[in-house]
């Protein structure tokens, strides 16, 4: 018998069971960045002019963050600083990122959002626990709603996804923004995350800061992809491509976003083009990869110029309101500089109640030797006693 | 460490012991535990509908509903940065990784979140969550399905590392991760997945919690430090040596049963009465856990050893193709040799039984 006519029944095709579920066109992203404040007297999509008070926000919140990143650069010289990665050029991403969240929802920064943070309404000290290196971490996550600043490249993705997934299976209404570099977008645990975000339809937004580099990579080196907007259609999840100098857009482009994940609409991912002005740390010499007049042109189409142009147009904004804005920034950067001027506390004993829930013999042990040896450091100092005991 | 797990709600009933397996207290102690707590999530390759390919979670699915017991798509990375979220969040996620060698791709989240969450936040976001992996060989499976992977995790500081070896303990530990608030990695020994207890699923006897070792079987000669699928093998070992030497060996055994955190009590407590210690594990000797077993033991217990503390693990190569991988294994034989070699014409502790006067 042949297989032919083992089966009574024969199909030309394959079942039906095989078909994809999602239509991909309306998951694909714009062909241009989306944008508000680009050309004359730019507008939204929908026409709806957006409200004067939050122009006003996020343009004192983008004077705020340049000055923040400013400073922070300077004292990162100074040494008060280990290391920091600036977003001197993404200020637009990075407050639209803070402002458009819901109160009870959910950040997950990477290394380079220290802003985002802060316009979250985290502490612009404590936010920096990590690279001034006295605490890996130091603010209160619950309390704030932002996870730690994230240094493995991609690895909060999933962890954005499982919270919002959880605060779902809890019938909350919130939502997770997760923040990632254009490189991160190769790591392994991006893709792992969108396609559980998508099979979950969990409600968190994926924001990618296309700041073109990785540390010295082009974007070039890193995809193929017609953009990274592109990279959420093989997951099922919308892609928007968005001007990311231009904080009215960014905004609007999240919010959509995060009103749809809450209201159990699913994941997005949004692509943001934007520009690392800076080096891509202190430690970094960028002219050993780009050419100056490419970061000239970037120049160019500054955030906070953009925004301060299009307040201006709009009425909003006069010379006097420019310079008050100024100066208040000025004024933050000074209480700033004075706090980070003075030593951290630190204590190290602290090396080891944290670890466990309950310490371990053997961490009881070290924490014992540790404290020995600083006892033993201080009367050595101080009385010189500690000679005699050697 | 906590040693109280509480009762599942029938306890008490008067159901006899009967013959149970360890997969089957393992089910149970998964069902009671989301029984008695609505954030335990069950997630995983399979588990769902299948109830996993080691049938542990049969049934959860069915009684809990897709969302407490989910199968998650294939992404072990994903699987385990997903629960660290839900942690997060306040649930207490209990992750299925199918098998030992798939468990790597979970290693940057472990190494890096999981192990490190509760410390960096100095307590702010601690990682209730319990990892399941089914490890070691002896079962016949082909490349990557035989792997002990407990070297790596050991050596990972933040995390618990626990392993049964019987059925009561399977289903006590379990329940002890699931209730911890730190991590933890549960190790289930595959082939002992079918051994058999007598045992009342209503009332599970309690067994004491993760950081406690146990002596399985009382000796005076010599102690044998195992764990997981070697137990049964050293106190197979142990009966054997009674006929053993010149006048038998009396061995002790003691199973120890987390891993981290370590029990040096009762282990230090055991050699310097028996003065000689063999550990035994599959897992490859070379910096394996036998190392540093051994290591703690000279230092704690130097004035009262006859003997060098003696290992018998695994070889040090990639686990064998199964046709070969009883020569890998650690054997009865084996470990009755590695006894034999702990210097019995040394008399030195008997003569100074205060171990030297220290
Ligand atoms: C898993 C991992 N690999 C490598 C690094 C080292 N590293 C730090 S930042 C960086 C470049 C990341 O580029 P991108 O994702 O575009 O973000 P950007 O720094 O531009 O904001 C690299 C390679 C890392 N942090 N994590």
């Amino acid at each position: 018998m042949t297989v032919l006519e083992q089966h009574s029944a024969y199909a030309p095709t394959p079942p039906p069971s095989w078909r994809p579920r999602t239509d991909p066109a309306p998951l694909l992203p714009e062909a241009e960045p989306y944008s508000v404040l680009g050309g004359e007297g730019g507008v939204r999509e929908s026409g709806v002019e957006p409200e004067a008070e939050l122009l006003l926000r996020l343009y004192e919140a983008v004077v705020h963050g340049r000055r923040y990143n400013e400073q922070a650069t300077a004292l990162t010289k100074q040494g008060r600083l280990a290391v920091y990665p600036s977003s001197t050029g993404q200020e637009a991403c990075q407050v639209a990122a803070g402002l458009a969240l819901g109160e009870r929802d959910w950040l997950f920064p990477s290394y380079r959002d220290t802003l985002a943070a802060v316009a979250r309404g985290v502490d612009p000290v404590e936010v920096l626990s990590l690279l001034r290196g006295d605490w890996h971490h130091g603010y209160d996550s619950r309390a704030t709603r932002v996870a730690p600043l994230c240094t493995p490249l991609a690895t909060q993705l999933p962890h954005a996804v499982g919270l919002a997934h959880a605060a779902r299976l809890r019938g909350d209404e919130v939502a997770a923004l997760a923040l990632v570099g254009d490189g991160g977008t190769s790591e392994g645990d991006f893709h792992e995350a969108l396609n559980f975000a998508a099979v979950w339809q969990a409600p968190v937004v994926f924001l990618v800061q296309n700041n073109g580099f990785a540390i010295s990579v082009p974007l070039a080196k890193q995809t193929a992809a017609p953009s990274l907007a592109h990279k959420g259609v093989g997951y099922g999840v919308p892609g928007r491509l968005v001007d990311g100098n231009d904080a009215v857009a960014v905004h609007e482009v999240l919010t959509e976003a995060l009103d749809r994940a809450r209201s159990g609409g699913g994941p997005t991912l949004v692509e943001a083009v934007t520009y690392r002005l800076e080096a891509h740390t202190n430690a970094d010499d960028a002219t050993r990869y780009r050419a100056a007049d490419e970061v000239e042109a970037w120049r160019a189409h500054d955030p906070v110029a953009l925004l301060e142009r299009g307040l201006r147009e709009r009425g909003l904004l006069d010379d006097e309101a420019v310079s008050a804005t100024r100066e208040a920034a000025e004024r933050r950067a000074e209480d700033l500089r004075a706090r980070m001027n003075q030593d951290p506390e630190l204590d190290p004993e602290e090396l080891f109640p944290h670890v466990y829930a309950q310490g371990t013999q053997q961490l009881q042990e070290q924490a014992v030797q540790l404290r020995d040896e600083l006892a033993a450091a201080e009367f050595g100092d101080g009385s010189g006693a500690g000679e005699d005991r050697r | 460490m906590s040693t109280a797990v509480r009762q599942p709600p029938e306890a008490g009933a008067t159901a006899a012991r009967k013959p149970a397996t360890m997969g089957q207290a393992l089910n149970r102690a998964l069902r009671d535990a989301m029984r008695a707590d609505p954030d335990v999530h069950v997630m995983g390759e399979d588990v769902g509908t299948l109830g996993g390919v080691f049938r542990v979670t049969d049934g959860l699915a069915k009684e809990f509903g897709e969302d407490r017991c989910s199968d998650t798509p294939l992404a072990e990375a994903g699987i385990l940065g997903v629960a660290v979220g839900m942690a997060m969040y306040g649930l207490r996620p209990v992750v299925e990784m199918q098998f030992d060698a798939f468990a790597f791709p979970a290693f940057e989240q472990l190494v890096s979140h999981v192990s490190r969450m509760r410390n960096r936040t100095r307590g702010g976001l601690p990682m209730p969550l319990t990892v399941r992996v089914p490890y070691g060989g002896g079962i016949g499976g082909v490349e990557h399905h035989s792997d002990s992977s407990e070297a790596y995790y050991m050596a990972t500081p933040g995390i618990h590392v626990v392993t049964p070896a019987t059925v009561p303990d399977a289903y006590g530990l379990l329940r002890a991760a699931i209730a911890s608030d730190d991590p933890v990695i549960f190790l289930e020994p595959k082939r002992l997945y079918w051994s058999k207890a007598d045992w009342n699923p209503e009332a599970p006897e309690p067994v004491p919690g993760i950081g406690k070792a146990v002596v399985r079987r009382p000796g005076t000669s010599a102690t044998l430090l195992t764990y997981g699928p070697s137990v049964p093998v050293c106190l197979e070992a142990a009966e054997a040596a009674r006929e053993e030497g010149a006048e038998g060996w009396d061995l002790e055994v003691i199973d120890l049963r987390s891993l981290v955190p370590f029990d040096e009590e009762t282990v230090v407590a055991s050699v310097r009465r028996t003065g000689r210690a063999v550990v035994v594990h599959e897992s490859p000797g070379f910096a394996g856990p036998g190392g540093e077993i051994a290591a703690r033991i000279s230092e704690r217990c130097f004035h009262y050893l006859e003997a060098p503390v003696l290992r018998v693990a695994g070889f040090d190569i990639p686990y064998p193709p199964p046709m070969l991988e009883r020569h890998h294994l650690p054997g009865v034989d084996r470990v009755l040799d590695a006894v034999a070699r702990l210097q019995w014409e040394s008399g030195w502790t008997e003569r100074h039984p205060d171990g030297g006067g220290i």
